[in-house]
């Protein structure tokens, strides 16, 4: 592999622990963001720890700025402590018998820094997040969004090339987390490195990330712009988590034959061959009666298996051929009086179809 | 149901319960009687030795006998076996706890040995290894002119042989539980693998080193065995605080109880000035 990467990462890898094989193949540039996203258990978190030398690969290598960290066919390895790498961890894994600024001050120090240039580079990073005023507190004295801010100048006083975060934002209760991303964005805006963020939270992925990468099994289902991702799910795991309808299928032109026998009118992009086909659970047109003389192309029966209040609207879950989440007003369930195993008429508009071909190996 | 009265809560046990909650704390009845015979027969003893104190002679047969010398070889022979068990034991704890060797089953079982090992043949083996014709001793001698057997020298090795196998299991137990999580972050931070004992391990798991060096120094003061068998009597150079008391007894009892409250008032200031930083410490963060 030639390395024209700059101060880029690039891994095409194994990593096994146990019967689980993870197999990765990423490169992610300087000053990008690339979100992992993924189940539990996908292999997020030893992909990180892989990358951070806490688990050798069992196959393939690891490359950070042109230095080779890790390769399984040569024997190379850096040990983690040699690594240029900041891993703020998913429960910051603060030294609880050390202060915030002994905590800040450590990289530097163990790293070969006198004890005062250490507490000079621990000031600084505690007065570029903010933290000047904790820095003699214990991390069991700090709040979950303060403890973010001390893991994350804990992991940069260090001067990483590669920044690691393990769900960063998982330890924080939902009123703080959105004030934390937000201020988590601007300080990954300002790292040069390239840095891998792991979260089960599209949001935060969506929000945080400059690209995505989704993992499932310990293999990787889809990669690519956060806009992408969100747009066109390849797996039923990533449609769930941004909220679509996604059905597999066989396109022939304007048709779609779903893999459960139904069939779907799609814009005729001249797409041929095994597709997924999305569809916002807001483009399903839910009516009482058969609805007649309409430009809708999609029409089908179902019955209400289930109703759930979302913030603004009611989500039904439909049952049928292909089975469905569509989203209804409150309005609207209380003048078509739906209830759990009512029949209803679904439609869809073929213009509100995403058909996009599907790659390999990606169910849908 | 007549005659029978409502069920009551005192208003003292009503304020306990409301203020820190949980049901009912009494003591189930056929755990008292058992829980009351044990505290009695230990705090029995101790009450025997304050009642019958010569408490108005006491200074008298104090100084009438070798006890302040006895005293300070026990204080610091006690001391600097725990010294030597901190600088040796700690290592061999981690050792057995995070290394990975063959062996390793064995030196466990070894070093858990002189717990259940009587003292007195502790002193044998010590005797048989560094006696002047012993495994060792015997070049120690030849070689060095070094005769270890009978001198404080002795004493010291028979308290650190005896006590220091309660700092490594203390100390071991601790390092098994501790969370490794924080030893691989400082990895991450760049520190070594003696920084991260250094700076993250020993001070994470500083309360189970206190208590197991406590331990270890209350094990070394007591100490009996082992020393009179491996170091013998001779007042002033190896006759510990035990040993005193043990001799005193058969000559004069007064003395005996005058050198057993000062023990008991040793360990009990060493008990009570630790227990808050250290002992109590090992279940608080």
């Amino acid at each position: 592999m030639t390395d024209n990467s700059g101060g880029g990462l690039i891994v095409d890898a194994e990593v096994s622990r146990g019967d689980f094989t993870l197999t990765v193949c990423l490169a992610a540039a300087p000053g990008q963001v690339v979100g992992i996203l993924g189940p539990n258990g996908a292999g997020k978190s030893t992909l990180l720890s892989a990358l951070a030398g806490l688990t050798p690969v069992a196959a393939g290598r690891i490359t950070l700025a042109g230095q080779v960290l890790d390769d399984a066919s040569t024997g190379a390895f850096v040990e983690a402590a040699g690594r240029p790498v900041g891993f703020v961890f998913q429960n910051y894994r603060l030294f609880p018998h050390l202060n915030v600024a002994d905590n800040v001050a450590f990289s530097p120090r163990a790293r070969g820094l006198g004890k005062r240039a250490a507490q000079a580079a621990a000031s600084h990073w505690l007065g570029r997040l903010g933290l000047t005023g904790l820095a003699g507190r214990k991390p069991g004295d700090l709040s979950g969004g303060q403890a973010q801010r001390v893991a994350l100048a804990r992991a940069l006083a260090g001067q990483p090339a590669l920044l690691l975060l393990d769900e960063p934002l998982s330890a924080l209760d939902a009123g703080t987390r959105l004030d934390v991303q937000t201020e988590l964005k601007r300080h990954l805006t300002g790292f040069q490195g390239p840095c891998l963020l792991v979260t089960h939270d599209p949001l935060e992925a969506l929000v945080l990330a400059d690209r995505l990468l989704v993992l499932e099994n310990g293999r990787i289902v889809q990669e690519g712009s956060p806009a992408q991702v969100a747009r066109r799910p390849a797996t039923e795991y990533v449609a769930k988590l941004v909220g679509l309808n996604l059905y597999a299928g066989r396109a022939d032109g304007p048709l779609v034959t779903l893999s459960g026998g139904a069939a779907l009118t799609v814009p005729d992009h001249g797409v041929h061959g095994d597709v997924l086909v999305a569809i916002r659970p807001s483009a399903l047109i839910v009516s009482s009666q058969r609805p007649q003389a309409t430009s809708a192309r999609n029409t089908w029966q179902a019955r209400i298996a289930g109703l759930t209040l979302l913030a603004d609207r009611v989500r039904l879950e439909l049952d049928g051929q292909p089975p469905a989440l569509a989203d209804v007003t409150p309005a609207a369930v209380a003048e078509l009086s739906l209830s759990p195993g009512s029949l209803v008429w679904v439609t869809t508009k073929a213009t509100d179809l995403e058909v996009y071909p599907r790659a390999d190996g990606q169910a849908g | 149901m007549t005659g029978s009265r409502p069920p009551r809560l005192t208003a003292s046990e009503r304020a306990r319960r409301a203020a820190r909650g949980g049901a009912s704390r009494s003591v189930p009845a056929p755990l008292l009687a058992p829980a009351l015979v044990a505290a009695g027969f230990l705090a029995l003893p101790l009450a025997g030795l304050i009642i019958r104190a010569p408490w108005s002679s006491l200074g008298t047969a104090l100084t009438g006998s070798d006890a302040t010398q006895a005293l300070v070889l026990s204080l610091w022979t006690a001391s600097v076996a725990t010294a030597i068990s901190l600088v040796i034991g700690v290592p061999l704890a981690w050792a057995l706890a995070r290394g990975s060797f063959p062996g390793q089953r064995l030196l466990r079982a070894l070093t858990t040995l002189p717990l259940v090992l009587p003292p007195v043949v502790g002193g044998v083996a010590l005797l048989l290894a560094f006696g002047r014709t012993g495994l060792i001793g015997r070049y120690l001698d030849s070689w060095f002119g070094l005769t270890i057997p009978f001198s404080p020298v002795a004493v010291v090795m028979a308290e650190t042989f005896v006590a220091m196998p309660f700092l490594v299991i203390t100390v071991e137990g601790a390092l098994r539980s501790a969370d490794q999580g924080f030893e691989e972050a400082a990895a991450t931070l760049g520190a070594t693998r003696m920084t991260v004992f250094r700076r993250v391990t020993v001070p994470m798991i500083a309360p189970s080193l206190g208590a197991g060096a406590v331990l270890c120094w209350a094990r070394a003061l007591g100490e009996f065995g082992a020393t009179i068998t491996f170091a013998g009597s001779f007042p002033g150079r190896t006759e510990t605080m035990p040993i005193a008391v043990y001799y005193a007894m058969e000559t004069d009892p007064d003395a005996a109880i005058a050198l057993s409250l000062v023990l008991l008032f040793v360990s009990v200031v060493v008990l009570v000035s630790l227990r808050d930083r250290w002992v109590r410490g090992g279940s608080s963060p």
